[in-house]
């Protein structure tokens, strides 16, 4: 296997949610989600409630892996940073260790420059948490939740 | 790579529909969009050139049910299949937990149904990945058309593994389901060997 399974646990959850609730207020911002590089959403908090946010993670990580191959082409590392500014609401996008990426939406009651600042220090604490997340997956013994699946619980879910 | 989350109980798992040029991909995810109840599904999104050939992916999420107290929810991709999109294939190939290869069951796209699982292997193993390994099932799509195949060459042509193989014309949805379903639960085997 490439990449070690990705898996999230309460405590690390929890301290990623409080980055991100943080982030919202400090940043002035609307929405603020992270996702990882597959397009799956590890948390989000703002205005969440009429954001269909599984299609934006999903397009989010498309968008950074696109840009990812073009940075490859240009024997760039990575562009980690990207901003699209709309007319109502912008967005600010950055790759966090690269491995997840930190999503923030924002409108005229904040400022790029506020966003940036913001986004840079919860980066780094975010990178910190996930670097922790990661030692503590690949630690031996902790065995899969599915391992005791049996092969009927697997046709229990095709069954309607 | 599937994503387990333990805190909202929920395993992630992306499905990745391959294969060549106008064989198929969208219209599997289209039906089974269409057929879905609307709350075990999200938004299908397609990113498509004008003549609504796929440009980059197209995704479906899908929710299947529990399993001993954690939701499965599967991502379904689909690839850009015309060849020269290659890179934005390999990109959607990362992270993938298991494939469907939809075949063209017609006579003239033969040649491109075996350039195309070349490609899939080698994008795969430059992933890090390797078909033998990964889930992986085939579709023989189109089988209502005149100028099919047999399937018996299909299966000499694409399936030396002997991995499992439907017939299928997603059209209609014969088969569609019968596929998504066999490669869902090769995924969920493997996570429950710990892959």
């Amino acid at each position: 296997m490439v990449n070690p399974q990705m898996v999230m646990y309460e405590e690390e959850f929890n301290q990623i949610q409080a980055v991100v609730d943080r982030l919202v207020r400090e940043a002035n911002a609307k929405v603020v989600f992270i996702v990882d590089k597959n397009g799956q959403l590890i948390a989000a908090s703002g205005e969440v409630e009429n954001i269909d946010t599984t299609s934006l993670a999903s397009l989010t990580a498309g968008n950074i892996a696109a840009t990812g191959g073009i940075a490859k082409l240009l024997r760039e590392n990575e562009f980690a940073t990207q901003f699209h500014e709309g007319e109502r609401a912008n967005i600010h996008i950055q790759l966090v260790g690269n491995r997840v990426i930190l999503v923030v939406i924002f409108d005229s009651k904040s400022s790029l420059g506020l966003v940036r600042l913001r986004v840079r220090k919860a980066s780094d604490e975010l990178n910190r948490i996930f670097e922790a997340l990661l030692s503590k997956v690949q630690e031996p013994g902790g065995d899969s939740p599915f391992a005791e699946i049996t092969d009927e619980d697997i046709d229990n879910l095709f069954n309607d | 790579m599937s994503f387990i989350n333990y805190m909202a109980r929920e395993i992630n798992c992306k499905i990745v529909y391959y294969g060549p040029g106008l064989c198929g991909k969208t219209t599997n995810l289209q039906y089974i969009y269409e057929r879905t109840n609307p709350d075990a599904k999200g938004k299908m999104i397609s990113l498509a050139t004008e003549t609504e050939r796929t440009l980059f992916f197209d995704f479906l999420p899908l929710s299947l049910g529990e399993i001993r107290g954690f939701k499965t929810r599967f991502h379904l991709y689909t690839v850009p299949g015309q060849v020269f999109y290659d890179a934005s294939r390999k990109l959607i190939l990362k992270g993938v937990d298991g494939v469907i290869f939809v075949a063209d069951s017609q006579m003239e796209r033969l040649e491109a149904n075996q350039e195309s699982v070349e490609n899939l292997r080698t994008n795969l193993a430059e992933q890090g990945y390797s078909l033998e390994k990964i889930p992986y099932v085939i579709q023989y799509n189109k089988r209502d058309l005149p100028n099919v195949v047999s399937v018996e060459e299909l299966r000499s042509l694409l399936n030396p593994m002997t991995v499992p193989d439907f017939e299928a014309n997603a059209r209609s949805g014969t088969g569609v389901f019968d596929t998504l379903k066999a490669v869902s639960k090769l995924v969920l085997n493997e996570l429950k060997r710990g892959g």
